[in-house]
C-alpha cells in the first residue's frame, strides 16, 4: 500500500484585504483576502515551514525530497538542498527541484507515489501580478508538504487507489524567465481546452480505482484557471456539496502549492474509508484518487489549514507592493549588508540552515552558535549537537531599530532565552512592533535575512507563538487590527 | 600571576586634542598632525625625540605607516592598534607599558578617526566575511535593549527612565556647551530631549553620541623623568583592560542591566590604584556615554552608585558639573561625537586639563579635595553582552 503518510501546510502570516487595492492601483481588487508572504520569505522558506509541519506529524523520515515551485529563489543552484539543510536531513536523502511550471508540483507528487523510497514532496508558490491586475488579486502565497511512502515507511493515512492523466500542448498561461508576473491567453480558450482533459483524467482515475462519482467524498480541484476549475468540478458528476472549498476567498490561488494545500485541507477532516480525489488542471490534467485508512483516525496534523486560515494579520497594500518589488520606498541611509561567505556558510551549515547549537557535555551549557570551547568550565571539543529549531523561547529584552538597514524597516530584534537553556539574539518577524514585550513567547522560523549579490542569506528568526485557535471564531483573525 | 599595574611609574607630559567635528576639509593626516603637534608643543620635544609610537585607529588607516607617513617619522617603531571603540585608550596603554618596561624613554600615543568620509550617518564597521548569521542591528539598537531590561528589573516606570536618560544627555550637552573643542555646543533641556521621536527602542537621536572626526595625542615618559618636560605631569595610577568572551549573547544568566566586563575592569583598576571606595578617591570621571543607557549602567558598574540606584543619583544631580562626582565634564561622547580611535585619548585630555587646573572657569570641577583627587576615564567597545572595556585612573601627584 502506497500513499500519504503525513502532510503539512503553511500559510504566511500576512493577509491583503483585496478591497484596499483599487484605492491605490485605481483598478483591481475585490472581496476577501489573499495570503502574502513576508519580505523575508520566498518559496524556499515557505517550503521549509510546510515541510517542518509535515515531519512533525510523523516519525517517518523521507529518503527523497522533491521541491517544486514556479518561483524558485535560485536557478542553476538547487533550492531543495536548502530545504534539506533546514530540515537536517542526512546526506543520503536526495533533494532536487521540480521547477518551472505548475504541473511540476503534481508531477513530483505522482513520481513519489509511483514508488521508491519515502518521499517528501514540497510545493510552494509566491503569486505575483502587476498592481491592479487580476492575478495580483486572485493569487495567494502558500506551501504544502506531503510525505509519501509505503506502509513499511510509516502508517499510510490515505492510500492511492487510482490515477489518471491527460496531457496536451496549448497556450493558456506563460511567463518569460525573469518576469515577476505571468500572462494568460483569452480565458475562454483555456477553459475549452481544460474541460475535456479534466474529464478524461478523472474518468481514467475513477475507473482505475473502481469508484463511481457518487462514491467520492471530497473533490479537490486545483489549477491557475479558476473558471476551468469550476467547470471541471461542475461536470465531474460529483455532488457539488463534496467539492472542497478552494480557499480563493481567504487565501487566494497559491499556484503550484494549491493542489497540496487543498489536499491537506481535505485530509484535515477526512475519516477512515472516505474517498478523496485530487484533480489538477495544469497543461493537461491529473487526477489522483485516495482512500483514507484507519490510520487517519489517529493522525493529528501539526496545524490544520482552517486554523491557519483564521490566523494572520493584515498587511497594507503599499507594504505589499514594496515587498513584491512594485514600490521602492526610501531605505534607511545605511550601508547594505555584504554578501554572506559561501565557505563560512558551509562551515556552519548546521547552525545557519538547521539552527543546531552545541551543548557542553560537562556543564550542560548550550552554545548558540556552536562553539568548541565551553563558556562554562572551559571544556574543549566536548560538545554534542543540540537541535533548537523546534524549541520555543522567551523574550529577555528587545528593541525596534529604525536606523539599521533592512529590506523592510524597522528591524524588531530580541534576546531570546530558549526553554531548557540557550540564548540567541535574533530578529523577530510576523510581529507588530508596538506589541513586543519582555516575556513574550516565541518560536523559530526559517527566513531570508536579505539578498546581496544575488545570494539569499537564509537564517532563522523568531516569531510570536500563535495563540490557540478558537473553535467558534466567526469573524476570522484576518480582520484583526495590525 | 596577577595584574600588578604600573602605578606612578609612567607620567603623561604632553597632550593634544583637535576640535571634534565634521572636518570636511581635513583628512586623517591633517587630524593626526594637528593633535601630535599640540602635544609636541606642550612638552617642547620633537617627533625625533619620541622613541616609539602607537597609533590608534579603528578603520581610518592600516598599519603604523598611516602615522609614520603623516608625521614623516624617520626609522621609528610605529604600531597601529585597534580594539573597537577603546582603540584610543589601547594606544595609550601600549605606549605606557612600553615606557614602564624600560624599552623606551619617550613614547607617544596618537588616536585618530576620520569618520565623515563614509557618506553615511553613524559609524559603520568594515564587513568581515562571515556566514551571514551575525546579528543585524545598529549599536543604538543593541544598547537600547538595556533600557527595558533595566526598567523591568528595578521596577522603574519607562516614562521615568526616559526622563533619567534625557537628564544624562542634557547634563552632557550642558557641559559640552562650555567646551570649545566639542562638536555640539548647545544646551538641551530634558523636555526638549524627551520630545524627540524614538529611532532605536526608546532612544531618540539625542540619546546617541554624535558622529565626528577628531584626533588626540599623549606623550608618556618614566615618572622620574616627567619634570624634565613639564611642571605639571599627570601620573598613571591604573590601566585596566578586559576583552569580554561574548557570553552575554549566548548565556541566559546575563540580564542586560549591567556590563560584567566593566565591573571586572573597575575592580582591577581600583586594585592597581589602591582604591577601596571610588567615591572617596575619584573626583571626576570621563565615561563612554555612547548611548544614554550606557552611562546609566556605567554609574553602577564603576561603583559610583549601588545597583538599581544609578537613576536616582543621576536625578539627584550627583554627576552634574557642580556635583560631588562630575561625569563627562567635557561633554562626553554626547557632545564630542565619537571618532573611535581618538575618543579614549580625548577623555584623558579632559583629565589632563582638569587635574592641572587648565579647564575653562565655566566648566572647572569643584569636587577635588584632599584624597579625592583622581580622575577616571572609561572607554568601551562592542555591545551589551560582548564588549571590551578600558579604565585609566590618573592623578596629579604620585602616591
Amino acid at each position: 500500500m502506497r500513499g500519504i503518510i503525513s502532510y503539512g501546510a503553511y500559510l504566511p502570516h500576512r493577509r491583503l484585504d483585496r478591497s484596499t487595492i483599487a484605492a491605490v492601483a485605481g483598478t483591481g481588487g475585490g472581496k476577501g483576502f489573499r495570503t502574502v508572504s513576508s519580505y523575508d520569505e520566498d518559496t524556499t522558506t515557505l517550503g521549509v515551514e510546510a515541510a517542518r509541519r509535515a515531519l512533525r506529524a510523523t516519525t517517518a523520515r523521507p529518503g527523497a525530497l522533491w521541491f517544486s515551485t514556479v518561483a524558485p529563489a535560485y536557478l542553476d543552484k538547487t533550492n531543495a538542498t536548502t530545504v534539506h539543510a533546514a530540515l537536517q536531513l542526512p546526506a543520503d536523502v536526495i533533494a532536487a527541484d521540480f521547477g518551472g511550471a505548475v504541473r511540476s508540483g503534481i508531477a513530483a507528487l505522482r513520481a513519489a507515489l509511483a514508488g521508491g523510497p519515502a518521499a517528501l514532496v514540497i510545493t510552494a508558490d509566491v503569486r505575483t501580478g502587476l498592481p491592479g491586475s487580476a492575478d495580483e488579486t486572485a493569487g495567494g502565497d502558500a506551501a504544502a508538504a506531503i510525505v509519501v511512502g509505503d506502509e513499511s515507511d510509516g502508517p499510510v493515512i490515505a492510500e492511492l487507489i487510482g490515477a489518471g492523466t491527460a496531457t496536451d500542448e496549448f497556450l493558456d498561461r506563460w511567463r518569460t524567465p525573469g518576469d515577476n508576473r505571468s500572462k494568460q491567453w483569452e480565458e475562454k480558450f483555456g477553459e475549452t481546452k481544460y474541460l475535456p482533459l479534466a474529464q478524461q483524467a478523472l474518468r481514467v482515475a475513477l475507473g482505475d480505482a473502481g469508484i463511481e462519482p457518487e462514491g467520492v467524498d471530497a473533490l479537490v480541484v486545483s489549477g491557475l484557471h479558476g473558471r476551468a476549475n469550476k467547470a471541471a468540478a461542475k461536470k465531474s458528476g460529483i455532488d457539488g456539496a463534496k467539492i472542497v472549498d478552494d480557499l480563493t476567498g481567504t487565501v487566494g490561488n497559491p499556484g503550484s502549492a494549491q493542489a497540496g494545500l487543498l489536499l491537506a485541507s481535505a485530509l484535515d477532516v477526512a475519516t477512515p474509508g472516505q474517498v478523496i480525489v485530487l484533480l489538477s488542471l495544469a497543461d493537461g490534467a491529473d487526477a489522483l484518487v485516495f482512500r483514507a485508512t484507519e490510520a487517519i483516525a489517529s493522525f493529528t496534523p501539526d496545524l490544520p489549514v482552517t486554523d491557519q486560515v483564521l490566523a494572520g494579520a493584515p498587511v497594507a497594500y503599499g507594504k505589499f507592493l514594496a515587498w513584491r518589488g512594485h514600490l521602492h520606498p526610501e531605505p534607511p541611509r545605511r550601508p547594505e549588508p555584504a554578501r554572506p561567505s559561501a565557505s563560512a556558510a558551509a562551515r556552519s551549515e548546521d547552525w545557519k540552515f538547521g539552527f543546531v547549537g552545541a551543548k557542553d557535555r560537562t556543564s550542560g551549557a548550550i552554545h548558540l552558535p556552536p562553539a568548541r570551547v565551553s563558556m562554562q568550565g572551559g571544556a574543549i571539543d566536548d560538545m554534542e549537537p543540540v537541535a533548537m529549531a523546534d524549541v520555543r523561547g522567551t523574550v529577555a529584552t528587545y528593541t525596534i531599530d529604525k536606523l539599521v538597514y533592512s529590506p523592510s524597516p524597522p528591524v524588531v530584534f530580541a534576546i531570546v532565552d530558549f526553554d531548557g537553556g540557550g540564548r540567541a539574539p535574533v530578529e523577530l518577524t510576523d510581529v507588530e512592533p508596538a506589541a513586543v514585550d519582555i516575556g513574550d513567547r516565541v518560536e523559530m522560523t526559517f527566513r531570508k535575512l536579505f539578498t546581496a549579490d544575488g545570494i539569499h542569506n537564509y537564517f532563522w528568526k523568531a516569531r510570536p507563538v500563535p495563540a490557540p485557535a478558537s473553535d467558534d471564531s466567526d469573524d476570522g483573525a484576518a480582520a484583526k487590527e495590525a | 600571576m596577577a595584574s600588578h599595574g604600573i602605578k606612578d611609574r609612567v607620567a603623561i607630559v604632553g597632550m593634544g586634542c583637535t576640535p571634534f567635528k565634521e572636518h570636511w576639509d581635513k583628512g586623517v593626516d591633517d587630524l593626526a598632525l594637528e593633535a601630535s603637534n599640540e602635544a609636541f608643543a606642550a612638552t617642547g620635544i620633537t617627533k625625533d625625540d619620541v622613541d616609539a609610537y602607537w597609533l590608534g585607529t579603528a578603520q581610518s588607516g592600516m598599519s603604523g605607516i598611516t602615522l609614520a607617513r603623516a608625521l614623516q617619522l624617520q626609522s621609528k617603531p610605529v604600531t597601529r592598534v585597534e580594539n573597537y571603540c577603546a582603540t584610543g585608550s589601547e594606544a595609550l596603554r601600549q605606549a605606557a607599558y612600553a615606557v614602564a618596561s624600560g624599552a623606551y624613554d619617550v613614547a607617544m600615543a596618537v588616536g585618530v578617526e576620520k569618520v565623515k568620509d563614509s557618506g553615511y550617518q553613524g559609524l559603520n564597521a568594515f564587513p568581515i566575511p562571515n556566514d551571514g548569521t551575525t546579528r543585524t542591528l545598529t549599536a543604538a539598537g543593541s544598547f537600547s535593549m538595556v533600557a527595558p531590561a533595566y526598567a523591568a528589573k528595578y521596577g522603574v516606570p519607562m516614562e521615568q527612565l526616559k526622563r533619567t536618560l534625557a537628564r544624562i544627555a542634557s547634563k552632557n550637552h550642558y557641559n559640552g556647551a562650555r567646551n570649545p573643542r566639542a562638536q555640539f555646543r548647545r544646551e538641551m533641556s530634558v523636555e526638549q530631549i524627551c520630545a524627540m521621536p524614538n529611532v532605536a527602542g526608546d532612544l531618540s537621536v539625542f540619546d546617541c553620541a554624535g558622529v565626528a572626526d577628531g584626533s588626540a595625542a599623549a606623550i608618556v615618559v618614566r615618572a622620574e623623568d616627567a619634570h624634565r618636560y613639564t611642571d605639571t605631569p599627570i601620573f598613571i595610577k591604573a590601566l585596566s583592560f578586559v576583552a569580554g568572551n561574548g557570553s552575554g549573547l549566548v548565556d541566559p544568566s546575563y540580564d542586560y542591566t549591567h556590563f560584567p566586563e566593566i565591573a571586572a575592569t573597575a575592580a582591577d583598576a581600583y586594585a592597581q590604584a589602591g582604591i577601596d571606595d571610588p567615591n572617596d578617591r575619584i573626583a571626576m570621571a570621563e565615561v563612554h556615554d555612547c548611548f544614554t543607557p550606557t552611562e546609566l549602567v556605567l554609574m553602577e558598574d564603576l561603583g559610583f552608585s549601588e545597583r538599581g540606584q544609578g537613576w536616582k543619583d543621576i536625578e539627584a544631580g550627583r554627576f552634574d558639573l557642580g556635583g560631588e562626582l562630575p561625569v563627562n565634564p567635557d561633554g562626553g561622547l554626547k557632545s564630542f561625537g565619537h571618532p573611535v580611535g581618538a575618543s579614549g585619548l580625548r577623555m584623558m585630555f579632559e583629565a589632563w586639563l582638569q587635574l592641572r587646573g587648565e579647564a575653562p572657569a565655566d566648566r572647572t570641577i569643584s569636587s577635588i579635595s584632599g584624597d579625592k583627587n583622581l580622575a577616571l576615564t572609561h572607554n568601551l567597545g562592542g555591545y551589551p553582552g560582548e564588549m571590551v572595556s578600558f579604565i585609566s585612573i590618573l592623578g596629579a601627584t604620585p602616591g
